[in-house]
């Protein structure tokens, strides 16, 4: 047989990928411009699907990526940037060595910059896409702009951060698309529903950062780099979709500007407007002025069977969302100062509410605390010195699981200084044989319109209880009669025993098969046998399937064992302190 | 007066003094007072008379031991110019009027012609002449000899001792003369080593005048002319303003562009072009999203939801990577009380670390059914009649039954046990009919399957009986007799490998007609379906380990030449002249005709324990230790068709039902599976199998189950033997 003799390694998966260090040699970069590369172009390794064949036969742990990935990184004009960026750097270190400040100054003038444009187009060539991958910006920008502003990183970014944190906000209101919000203990969980797509973004609670040291800032800063890009763009591209002036006009602006108030000389102007912009409190103004005939009418399609059923659940759930979005409409909260005033304001203004603040807390509060017309007080102090009749006071998770339920939440339960009901996360759907909270399922009823007097039928329980404590004196009297009957019964058979012939016959007990346990049963075992013929594969498999089923339901009752014994302790404790109050 | 008048020049050069001096040049003769004037003012401008009537006291004593040579003097005054010049630097910013006044004296103050020379050599090291008598040249060109020295160690201690004036005492190096310093200058060689000013008048701290302050005063600081070349053009600079000029409007040279800060933005997606999604958009693997938080992470979660103290245990026990969840739930009483989250900038980083260092690889998600995964089977209630439930139970041994045995009627029951009694059972009433006692542990039974003998071979310790039971039809085992001792002997004697003895006496009474004794241990007895003849299995090495008996000859043979493993048992095929031989790893089939090996069957099990034949023969399964069940087609391959794992300990033994497509193996773990085997006539159709059944009723007895499983041979009943000494039928 002629030919070349095949060698191993230079055919198949082998050729497809291409180790870490290879790639960098390749692209002539360093590691940290490589790193900064693949951040920026999104490129990532890729794990082989047989490792040690693309390893050329060694199990070394590597990191592989894909060589036309790596191909593609060639023709990046980035690239460029960043050698003509190192080439600044060298020359401006020389320049300070010779102390030649002019030349330094000139440098400094012509410090080669890039931009990112051209990759975020290239990265998500749909709106649609960059949508989809916003939870990420979104939560690294929030991060940011919390940070302080000296050290970590550059103050424009922080800056950069702020701004479009701000106008994501604002257009978020704009549009009235939040839909769930949770309080965790890591953060503040935020979804919005843009263009049908769920972004979910987390902003740490208002503190100062303790900055840990074992983390890369600089990598942080490189995606916080592409990140504010995309999130510009993005931001754009929302603002013209609801007809908004970008970047953001707060609405009555326009005469603002034409009768510049003297009083007002809170900051410069940029300044100001980007503070009360972050205030939340107005509205944006629009390019177009919007008409509500404008609002397209969605046609009615005749439909049959199951789409119809489709159909009319789908449009059940759009009613129930526009519901929702007006959910705080008319209503007028005032913050206490002790709140957390922007995110509360963020999630009342989303859903049609006004809101104000003292003063003295933040610009652009529109009503103060003596308005008659405010309906609720956000309060979180365990008592209030004087209340105003015709406001309810309440505690700001009131807010968060009204958003969350979709319906303004009985108010009993948020009094300053009550215990709070749980918060539960809105993220979690329940599927069958998962444990549900209690306190969910009481929502769900909520929800339903049923209105659970399950507080009231609690307490008649109770009531029952010590009723019980009345009634036995009667029951007792009934224990009596019974044993009567039974004394009388054992005479009889001791009357008759004396007549009783020596031979014995037992009554037979008659054994009621149970037909469809029985059927159960041999159902079952049916089953067992089936599976005994399974493939050894399949077999696995359906092992493995089983087991997770069967600790997802361990796991349901051992939440429900634990809630149970903590309900009973409660109720213990509750008629301990009773009956000591009693005494 | 002068001398007086020199000291003070010389040791206090500062140019205050030189300005006393010309106001003193003018009142030279006014009083006595004024000749110390101009020492009196010399410490300080500022100071006021009585301070300076102070220093003038103590200044006189030093005045009058002033003998300072002047070699010393003068070279202190060159140590001092240089504070001079300092302080001429004051005097520049001084009012212009007493400016002139210092420049005049300057002059005065170079003491150099006044030095009273008497060494010509100059200011050179005196070392140079340390080896000459002479120690320099006078005016006249004449050697300077040093002074004669004679001064011994002796001398100068004495000198020491003597001299009170010793300590300041010093040599002129240039005269070397002896020199006593005067009180005055002992004083200055004092305040120069504490780092003192040698001028006592010298006040180092003067109130600083800030001349060059931010204030803009309406006098220059120098009162120096502007120079001419600053109201000239410069020529230079013309010509590099025109040369920029030139490149300007060659448009070499263009304005700065202004910096721009702020990014800006603008509809980067205005026409989203669907052949812009490349190759690449398709093949990517978009990050998975973080998961959302479930209850647990609320800041008021359920109390269920909470962990208790040992749970808090093993979580912080745990290591990061497996926790189940990645913080410990809390609860707060109010939102104000919810402390910022330590690990927040940490999950962040995590996450970008995630999202450009961790490989992506697309997995499929097996989203099934378990239900899906069952294969669909018949029913067992379609596939009746099997055994389902336990009907009657034989008792009578008192240790483990090994074996059983059933009549080719399937009226009797035979068993054999380790307590070392054989017994026989009626079937239908489960009553002991018989019981045969051995010497030794009864290893295998079997009924010969000609019904028309009543014979059972018994395999005890080393030899096999051949027993007639005496049950049933009593023509039927009186002929079985008649045949036993109708054997008429061949005329010459051939060499056996086992002997052949016929039983008499008491045994003979037991039922026991044939002994045959073999050398060794035997572990099984078979008969062939006709029922002549038997195959015994030795339990040793070498070749012959089988052994087949033809009873009515009294002949027996050992088949095979070489060994082939360790044989564990064997069988005849129930139609056709083959025989199987199970070893250890695999089957043989071997033609007894052709008298050559016919197939070997690869058993893929670990140790072969039991394995039966399918009436029709086509068909065999194996049961194995590693609890295994093979079933081979014969036709089809020499590999198991179908190994079925259902047991959960070793499997002892198998059975196939005569009639009904059934079979049952019986294993360690106590159990009896029932399968529903049918083998079709179409050669394309593989066979069927299905577990109908699991009976359970032997219980486990030193880690032994169910040793032996045996059908009935028309109904379809099933009879197993267990290490519990019971004999169970299932119906």
């Amino acid at each position: 047989m002629g030919g070349l003799e095949k060698k191993k390694y230079e055919r198949g998966s082998a050729t497809n990928y291409i180790t870490r260090n290879k790639a960098r040699k390749k692209l002539q970069l360093s590691l940290a411009d490589f790193r900064r590369l693949c951040i920026l172009k999104g490129i990532y390794p890729h794990e082989p699907k047989h490792k040690k064949k693309v390893n050329k036969g060694s199990t070394a742990a590597r990191t592989f990526y894909l060589l036309k990935d790596i191909k593609f990184l060639l023709h990046e004009p980035i690239i460029n940037k960043f050698r003509e960026y190192k080439v600044f750097v060298r020359k401006l270190r020389k320049a300070y060595g010779k102390s030649e400040w002019n030349t330094v100054e000139r440098l400094k003038d012509n410090k080669p910059s890039y931009k990112l444009d051209h990759i975020i187009k290239e990265r998500y060539p749909t709106f649609i896409d960059a949508l989809r991958d916003l939870d990420d910006a979104l939560s690294m920008c929030f991060l940011f702009a919390t940070f302080p502003r000296t050290g970590k990183c550059h103050v424009q970014t922080i800056q950069l951060c702020r701004r479009l944190t701000v106008e994501f906000l604002n257009y978020v209101i704009a549009s009235r698309s939040l839909r769930k919000v949770f309080l965790s203990i890591k953060g503040i969980y935020y979804q919005a529903e843009v263009l049908g797509q769920p972004i979910t973004w987390i902003t740490p609670y208002a503190f100062a950062h303790d900055h840990p040291t074992d983390v890369d800032y600089r990598v942080m800063a490189t995606f916080t780099e592409f990140y504010t890009t995309l999130l510009g763009f993005v931001n754009f591209r929302l603002y013209q979709s609801l007809n908004l002036h970008y970047p953001p006009k707060i609405e009555g602006q326009a005469v603002a500007e034409q009768k510049p108030e003297e009083g007002e000389a809170y900051a410069m102007d940029s300044e100001s407007y980007m503070e009360k912009l972050s205030a939340l409190s107005a509205s944006l103004a629009r390019v177009v002025a919007p008409n509500p005939e404008d609002e397209v009418q969605v046609d009615e399609f005749p439909v049959d069977g199951e789409s119809a059923e489709q159909e009319a659940a789908r449009k059940k759930e759009q009613e129930a969302v526009e519901k929702q979005k007006k959910l705080f409409e008319g209503l007028r909260f005032f913050l206490n100062r002790e709140v957390p005033r922007e995110p509360i304001a963020f999630i009342i203004r989303c859903f049609g509410g006004e809101v104000s603040w003292d003063k003295s807390m933040c610009i652009s509060a529109t009503y103060d605390v003596r308005n008659p017309t405010i309906t609720h007080q956000i309060v979180d102090r365990p008592s209030l010195g004087k209340q105003v009749i015709g406001r309810y006071y309440l505690q700001p998770q009131w807010v968060f699981d009204s958003v969350n339920a979709k319906m303004c939440l009985p108010v009993a339960d948020y009094f300053p200084g009550v215990l709070l009901p749980p918060h539960l996360s809105p993220f979690v759907s329940e599927k069958d044989g998962d444990y549900i909270p209690p306190e969910k399922l009481k929502l769900l009823a909520l929800q339903k319109g049923e209105n659970p007097a399950e507080e009231s039928r609690e307490e008649v329980e109770e009531d029952s209880d010590e009723d019980d404590d009345d009634d036995e004196g009667s029951e007792g009297e009934e224990h009596s009669e019974q044993e009567d009957e039974r004394k009388l019964k054992k005479l009889e058979e001791q009357r008759s025993q004396g007549k009783k012939l020596p031979v014995k016959v037992s009554a037979g007990i008659v054994r009621l098969e149970d037909k469809q346990q029985a059927a159960q049963e041999e159902q079952s075992e049916e089953k067992r046998l089936a599976i005994m013929m399974m493939k050894k594969r399949e077999k696995y498999l359906y092992q493995k399937i089983m087991f997770g089923k069967k600790r997802k339901v361990r796991e349901a009752t051992r939440l429900a064992e634990k809630r149970k014994a903590h309900d009973a302790a409660m109720k213990s404790e509750k008629k301990k302190t009773k009956k000591v109050r009693r005494e | 007066m002068e001398r007086a008048g020199g000291s003070r020049r010389l040791s206090i050069p500062s140019t205050q003094v030189l300005e006393e001096q010309a106001q003193e040049s003018d009142d030279l003769t006014d009083s006595e007072e004024s000749v110390y004037s101009g020492l009196e003012d010399s410490g300080s401008d500022s100071s006021t008379e009585e301070e300076a009537e102070d220093q003038d006291s103590n200044d006189e004593g030093k005045r009058k031991g002033n003998s300072l040579s002047k070699k010393a003097q003068a070279r202190m005054a060159s140590q001092k110019k240089e504070q001079v010049q300092c302080q001429s630097l004051e005097t520049d910013s001084k009012p212009s009027a007493q400016q002139e006044l210092p420049l005049k004296g300057e002059y005065e103050e170079d003491s150099s012609d006044e030095e009273d020379v008497r060494n010509t050599v100059g200011n050179i090291p005196m070392e140079w002449y340390q080896d000459y008598p002479h120690i320099g040249y006078d005016l006249d060109g004449k050697r300077i000899y040093k002074p004669v020295r004679t001064k011994d160690e002796l001398d100068k201690f004495l000198d020491k001792m003597e001299n009170p004036d010793y300590w300041r005492t010093v040599q002129d190096k240039q005269t070397g003369a002896d020199l006593r310093l005067t009180d005055e200058q002992v004083e200055l060689v004092q305040r120069l080593q504490k780092g003192q000013f040698g001028d006592v008048h010298v006040n180092p701290y003067e109130p600083a005048i800030d001349f060059f302050s931010s204030q803009v005063m309406i006098h220059p600081v120098t009162n120096r002319p502007a120079d001419k070349r600053s109201f000239i053009p410069s020529l230079l600079e013309k010509e590099k303003v025109s040369k920029l000029v030139h490149a300007i409007k060659m448009g070499w040279i263009k304005p700065r562009k202004p910096k721009e800060d702020t990014p800006t933005y603008y509809d980067l997606w205005a026409q989203e072009d669907p052949n812009s999604i490349l190759g690449r958009h398709k093949m990517h693997v978009p990050a998975p999203k973080l998961r959302l938080p479930g209850h647990e992470e609320s800041y008021n979660p359920p109390p269920e939801y909470l962990l208790s103290e040992e749970e808090k245990l093993a979580w912080e026990q745990q290591e990061v990577a497996e926790r189940k969840l990645n913080v410990l739930p809390q609860q707060h009483r109010c939102l104000r009380a919810v402390p910022a989250y330590a690990r927040f900038i940490h999950e962040r980083f995590e996450r970008c670390l995630d999202l450009y260092l961790c490989p992506r690889q697309r997995k499929m998600r097996v989203n099934v059914d378990p239900e899906d995964l069952i294969p669909k089977l018949p029913k067992p209630r379609d596939l009746q009649p099997f055994p389902t439930t336990q009907a009657l139970v034989y008792r009578g041994h008192t240790s483990l039954v090994r074996c059983l045995s059933i009549s080719p009627s399937g009226q009797w029951l035979v068993s054999g046990s380790d307590d070392g009694t054989v017994r026989f059972w009626e079937v239908s009433s489960a009553r002991c009919m018989k019981t045969l006692p051995v010497e030794g542990v009864v290893k295998s039974v079997a009924w010969n399957p000609n019904p028309a003998v009543c014979l059972v071979a018994v395999a005890v310790e080393q030899s096999v009986l051949l027993v007639n039971p005496c049950l049933g039809d009593k023509l039927l085992y009186a002929a079985t007799d008649q045949l036993i001792e109708g054997y008429v002997p061949p005329e010459e004697e051939r060499l056996q490998p086992v002997t052949w003895a016929v039983a008499a006496g008491a045994e003979h009474g037991r039922g026991v007609r044939l002994i045959i004794r073999h050398g060794k241990p035997v572990k099984q007895v078979t008969w062939h379906p006709r029922g002549d003849y038997l195959a015994s299995v030795l339990a040793a090495d070498g070749h012959t380990q089988v052994l087949i008996h033809q009873a009515s000859k009294r002949w027996s043979q050992s088949p095979f030449r070489r060994s082939k493993g360790q044989v564990q048992c064997v069988l005849f095929h129930p139609l056709r002249p083959f025989f199987f031989v199970a070893t250890q790893r695999c089957v043989r089939l071997y033609n007894l005709l052709k008298q050559e090996l016919a197939k070997k069957l690869l058993t893929n099990c670990k140790w072969v324990s039991s394995m039966a034949v399918h009436p029709a023969g086509d068909n065999l399964i194996c049961g194995s230790y590693d609890s295994k069940l093979a079933w081979f087609d014969l036709d089809l391959s020499t590999k198991p068709y179908r190994v079925l794992r259902h047991h959960k300990k070793a499997l002892r033994s198998v059975a196939f039902h005569r009639h009904y497509p059934l079979f049952a193996s019986g294993s360690d773990d106590g159990s009896v599976i029932v399968c529903h085997g049918m083998v079709y006539n179409d050669l394309l159709q593989n066979p069927l199998i299905v577990p109908v059944k699991v009976l359970k009723g032997h219980a486990p007895a030193r880690d032994l189950g169910v040793l032996d499983v045996l059908f009935h041979p028309t109904q379809p009943w099933l009879f197993s033997s267990g290490a519990d000494a019971s004999i169970r039928l299932f119906a």
